[in-house]
């Protein structure tokens, strides 16, 4: 077994052999055979330095500069490009329309999902679950751009469904322009983000109920515990560590909106939708102030890399306490 | 009293499913009205929304498959097959070189590779649009896929690494003693072992490429390099008032990933299980 492994070794690093004077010793070859384990990680390294961390590191630098795209001169400005966004109120309502964004999706997508997933998974009917979860899923095959374009539409004043529906019930008084006007724009988004990815968490809290033992819900029924109760102390607590992956996946994602609000209103009407990443898109590339730009999304990494650091520092403790 | 609490029981179901199933209806009307919009003309679209359409026929489809939606889907097609087996590929090499192999450095690679799982493509948008246009690939496929691929594969890593480390040590140790290489045991046994888990990402891969908007948008602009979801907002800004073929072309994107995840249900659930972290 040894032999076949080292003539093998001898065949495919050559270089290895013929370097050192002595025949090679076990322990110079298992270095060579550990360095060549490199080469399985190398495409991977390479195309993350490349295209992931060296943009990730200019981004930083090019934060510090005043950039002119006309005359190509890019002059060091230090802080000055974070000044200015401390002093823009467009960058503090686009932030807190990211804050909204997550809030909403909490709400919703978290722990409406939880409780919805439970009743589903509390019909009887195989057929009736398997059907109301996929349904309920479709909106999230459709991807964010074919949802928004249709929501633009169910919004838009003059054919669109929502209007005609409030006229239809007698409450044509509360129709109005929903995606057009500062006071409903950015809400009307989000619950067009609610409608796409509700059936996605329910899903996944769906598949998470499903590994919890029917035992435990048996013999708490036969206890004559109800529903609610059963739902509060075994489903909530045996599905915890989902919730814990699902509220930073959502305040996460919050954070990087930009496809439903780019479809639906490019952060109009007055800058009243604009969240961190299109008002980065904005600044970058209709008025190519690189350097704002650039620290605008030095922001969003501070915020997303500080969510993900939380959600370590969770799985970690976790790990410990088990 | 055991009436009672029927009866309760009785309402409580009622609710349930009366809530259910407005559920359904908030989500499957408007997807039907999207279908329908396709089939009407734009007279019928501005006149009464809840009506059917008149006549059942495939123009608005045909016109936007001729207005670029052709061209789209290619695109689409094009750029999710390709950077789905660009990414499981440099994925599974480097999940096996992390969990089986024995490397120097090993956590400091791992933390390297899966690191990037933690940062948010928008933070390298102006960079790379940068450096895209200093290699002249900018507004070209490739582009699209070295992005989709580049920004996947820590995700992808992750998954197939935790998959392979789960994996008994005895199967490596048998394909040595059969006098395997590295290569031969990881193409031949590792790697089918690993079915389940590649199925999982490749349809997390299909799902992120097909839909992805943000790349597409800043690093596309020609309608021969464009993917379906940017290119249904040109068809829009485009063709402004003839929505009806813009609805047609929102079928056209929509269809295939509504058709995979009914074709194979049961790997989809799986594979979004999978992708959340079980």
């Amino acid at each position: 077994m040894l032999l076949t492994q080292q003539s093998e070794l001898l065949d495919r690093v050559p270089a290895v052999q013929t370097a050192g004077a002595r025949p090679p010793g076990r322990s110079t070859r298992r270095a060579a055979r550990r360095l060549l384990g490199l080469g399985w990680i190398l495409p991977a390294v390479v195309v993350l330095a490349v295209f992931v961390y060296l943009p990730l590191a200019q981004n930083l630098g090019f934060s510090t500069l005043e950039w002119d795209i006309y005359s190509g001169t890019q002059e060091f400005i230090g802080a000055e490009n974070y000044q200015r966004l401390m002093a823009d109120p467009i960058f503090w309502s686009s932030l807190w329309n990211n804050v909204l964004y997550a809030v909403v999706s909490l709400v919703f997508q978290v722990f409406g999902a939880i409780v919805l997933a439970a009743v589903i998974e509390s019909i009887r009917h195989d057929r009736w679950r398997r059907g109301l979860r996929a349904i309920y899923f479709v909106p999230s095959a459709v991807s964010l751009t074919v949802a928004g374009l249709l929501f633009y539409f169910i919004y838009e004043p003059n054919l669109g469904l929502l209007n005609h529906a409030l006229d239809a019930v007698g409450l044509g008084a509360w129709a109005q322009p929903w995606l057009g006007q500062e006071s409903t724009a950015m809400m009307a988004i989000i619950a067009m983000s609610q409608w796409q990815g509700f059936g996605y968490s329910t899903l996944l809290f769906a598949v998470a109920i499903q590994r919890i033992p029917s035992e435990l819900y048996e013999a708490a029924a036969i206890d004559g515990i109800g529903a609610v109760r059963r739902f509060f102390t075994i489903t909530l607590p045996l599905v915890r560590e989902m919730t814990g992956l699902m509220i930073i996946v959502t305040i996460s994602g919050a954070f990087q909106v930009f496809n439903e609000v780019m479809v639906m209103t490019s952060g109009g009407p007055n800058n009243s939708t604009q969240v961190l990443g299109t008002w980065l898109y904005r600044n970058g590339f209709v008025r190519n102030d690189f350097g704002y730009a650039a620290a605008i999304a030095t922001v969003i990494f501070v915020i997303t890399l500080a969510i993900a650091l939380v959600q370590l520092w969770i799985n970690r403790r976790r790990r410990v306490e088990w | 009293m055991v009436t009672r609490l029927t009866f309760a029981g009785a309402i409580a179901r009622v609710f349930m499913w009366t809530f259910l199933l407005c559920l359904v209806v908030v989500v499957v009307y408007p997807l039907t009205w999207m279908v329908l919009n396709g089939f009407k003309t734009n007279a019928e679209l501005f006149g009464n929304p809840f009506a059917l359409p008149l006549q059942w026929g495939w123009e608005n489809y045909a016109a936007a498959w001729n207005q670029g939606v052709s061209n789209y889907l290619t695109t689409s097609i094009l750029v999710t097959v390709t950077s789905t087996i660009a990414t499981v590929f440099i994925s599974a090499w480097a999940a096996y070189g992390l969990a089986r192999v024995e490397i120097p450095f090993s956590r400091a690679w791992a933390t390297v590779i899966l690191g990037g799982l933690m940062l948010a493509p928008t933070v390298a948008l102006v960079p790379l649009v940068k450096m895209f246009q200093g290699m002249g690939l900018y507004n070209t496929f490739w582009a699209l896929l070295i992005l989709y691929t580049a920004f996947r594969i820590p995700f992808t890593t992750f998954l197939i690494r935790a998959y392979m480390i789960d994996l008994p040590r005895e199967v490596d140790e048998a394909a040595e003693v059969d006098g395997a290489s590295r290569w031969t045991a990881f193409w031949r046994i590792i790697l089918p072992m690993c079915k389940p888990i590649i199925i999982s990402v490749v349809i997390l891969h299909i799902l992120f490429a097909w839909n992805e908007y943000l790349f597409a948008m800043v690093f596309t602009s020609g309608t021969d390099v464009q993917t379906l979801p940017v290119g249904l907002t040109s068809l829009m800004s485009k063709h402004g008032t003839d929505y009806p073929v813009v609805f047609a072309g929102m079928v056209i994107a929509a269809l295939p990933v509504v058709i995979l995840f009914f074709a194979c249900q049961r790997y989809f659930v799986k594979g979004l299980a999978d992708g959340i972290g079980k």
